[in-house]
């Protein structure tokens, strides 16, 4: 496996290529500067760094603020505190007032693993999904994550921006500059599809090749945008394949979730869903991932139960 | 723009008429609190409010959202809405909503209804203004009960640690909240000596005396560097005698009756 990249440094690295290019980009951080990798950002900019200390609430409330003003202003936290503390100044300030504010989610999903549930937001996706508007996008690599913050600072309306703390490789074949809503297809197969965004590409790509070594020709479809998700991809993925896994390090209801819905409503196929349910223990995230099947063994283990389930 | 203050109680006497109109015929509302911040209102959008510069205008949230009709009211006294609009008040897919919605509506600023929410927005529309060097303006008025939503004084934390005295909050002190009095649910008091402490320039008027709210809202801060703070002292359901200060009028609708004894007593 190639060098692993902690796609917080991506992120930091193209806003300020951003803020250079366009002086209405602005940072708001709850204390969080260094957790967001903000402060070469704040040395370049030091007026376009606004911490309001550590007040979640009215981070959100000061970001729709500022856009109402004209600025782009991108809300970095931790994904935990920025959902969870902030869910109805994010349902209501931002995405019912269709701000153009993009939430950034730092260290999303298990990233700060031992430090507990307190700290995970597994529940993000699931959150973020269930409100109208919000563009809500997990990036699998570091040049999707700087494609997406280049996007999402030209789209007009509000987006959530998951940036991922755990490494991972530079995958080839991702959407660069970064297309909304769109699945991209990163290898073919037509016995079982896996779907995967975040941190879950990258596995699900080896599992694939494991697969494949056994006679399971695996389609992997990269979903970097949950909602709104690429339907016709999982509806054509059904059809074509019969049977499908999702993987994410996210709760299942999240990609899971949006995925399994369109596939009962479109074309009912065998589905598994791999990810992360209920508190977590304490430990490490890679002992989380393992836990959960978030694995490259443990998506390949759920493809070969739906693919035996399949009627095809 | 100018107005004196016997042409500012006129209209708010009208305003307060079209809302009497409105929560009747719509059999919803929130009659008392919209009362305690007609004058509030009026005085603003009358009185004071820089409508005309775009995107440089001053910005007014009105974060007690419950009180909309009073908003809507006002918007067409100061011919900023159409008069004959009023009447689909939280009809079906009317524009004029049962708590304000800036998609929905021009001139409202933000969506509000959820309480606390106005002045964290505020705040951020006053540091929009400083990165922009303008001296735009920034008001939001806040209830009293309101105060006690926790992400109000993060807010004036924020505000107070960049000195932005281009921000005014003024607060509806008309010590009712939905279910009983302020002071017997969770006291605010002392409260001048709360936003003080939180970095505040603190001023009190009586919230239905036109010169006082003028006198308070004029342009220069009171103290530069601080965001000021006006305690604008007032009575639900004002001026109607058996609607003042009496908690069950937080959103009771007026029988016909009661509809024609307060338009009595509010055009006396």
């Amino acid at each position: 496996m190639s060098t692993l990249h902690d796609c917080r440094d991506a992120f930091a690295a193209a806003l300020i290529a951003l803020a250079e290019e366009d002086d209405r980009v602005v940072a708001v951080v709850n204390d969080s500067v260094g957790s967001s990798k903000l402060g070469e950002f704040g040395k370049r900019f030091p007026d376009r760094l606004i911490n309001v200390g550590i007040a979640e609430q009215a981070m959100v409330g000061v970001g729709a603020g500022l856009a109402a003003s004209g600025k782009v202003p991108f809300v970095s936290a931790a994904s935990c505190f920025l959902t969870a503390r902030a869910l109805e100044q994010v349902k209501i300030d931002v995405a019912y007032s269709d701000r153009h504010v993009v939430l950034c989610g730092q260290s999303p999903g298990v990233a700060y693993g031992e430090l507990g549930s307190t700290h995970h937001s597994p529940e993000d996706l699931s959150w973020l999904r269930a409100i109208p508007g919000i563009t809500v996008i997990a990036p699998a690599d570091a040049a999707e994550t700087a494609a997406a913050v280049r996007w999402a600072a030209q789209h007009d309306g509000p987006v959530f921006l998951r940036v991922s703390r755990m490494g991972v490789p530079d995958i080839p074949g991702l959407d660069v500059p970064f297309v909304p809503g769109r699945a991209t297809r990163l290898r073919e197969g037509g016995d079982v599809t896996i779907i995967a965004t975040g941190t879950s590409v990258a596995p699900s790509l080896i599992a694939a090749e494991q697969l494949g070594a056994e006679g399971i020709a695996a389609r992997v479809l990269a979903m970097p945008t949950i909602s709104p998700i690429d339907r016709e991809a999982v509806i054509e993925a059904a059809a074509e394949t019969g049977a499908i896994v999702t993987a994410e390090e996210a709760y299942v209801c999240g990609l899971g979730g949006a995925v399994a819905e369109i596939v009962v409503e479109e074309c009912p196929v065998p589905v598994r869903r791999v990810g992360l349910r209920g508190f977590a223990p304490t430990g490490s995230t890679n002992w989380l991932f393992e836990r959960a099947g978030l694995t490259e063994d443990g998506i390949a283990s759920a493809a070969r139960e739906v693919v035996a389930m399949s009627v095809r | 723009m100018t107005a004196t203050p016997t042409e500012l109680a006129d209209a708010a006497r009208r305003v307060r008429l079209r809302d009497l109109q409105m929560v009747a015929d719509a059999g919803m509302g929130h009659i008392g609190g919209e009362f305690s911040v007609t004058d509030i209102l009026v005085t603003l959008y009358l009185g004071v409010l820089n409508l005309d510069g775009g995107s440089e205008r001053d910005r007014l949230i009105l974060s007690k959202g419950h009180a909309a009709a009073a908003l809507y009211a006002t918007l067409a006294e100061a011919g900023l809405l159409e008069e004959a609009e009023l009447a689909s008040f939280t009809g079906s897919d009317s524009a004029l909503n049962g708590h304000p919605a800036n998609t929905k509506l021009e001139w409202v600023e933000a969506s509000t209804g959820p309480l606390g929410h106005g002045l964290p927005i505020g705040v951020g529309m006053a540091l929009g203004a400083r990165l922009d060097h303008s001296d735009r303006r920034t008001f939001v008025i806040t209830g009293d009960g309101e105060m006690q939503e926790g992400s109000n004084w993060e807010a004036l934390m924020i505000a107070a640690h960049h000195g932005l005295d281009r921000l005014t909050l003024i607060i509806d002190r008309n010590g009712l909240q939905q279910g009983a009095r302020v002071v017997d649910t969770s006291d605010l008091e002392p409260l001048a000596d709360k936003l003080r402490a939180f970095g505040c320039a603190v001023v009190e008027v009586d919230g239905h005396n036109h010169a006082e709210l003028l006198d308070a809202l004029a342009s220069a801060p009171p103290e530069p560097g601080k965001p000021t703070a006006i305690i604008a002292h007032t009575h639900k359901g004002h001026p109607v005698s058996f609607m003042s200060d009496d908690p069950g009028w937080h959103h009771r609708v007026p029988s016909t009756e009661q509809v024609d004894l307060a338009r009595a007593e509010i055009d006396r």
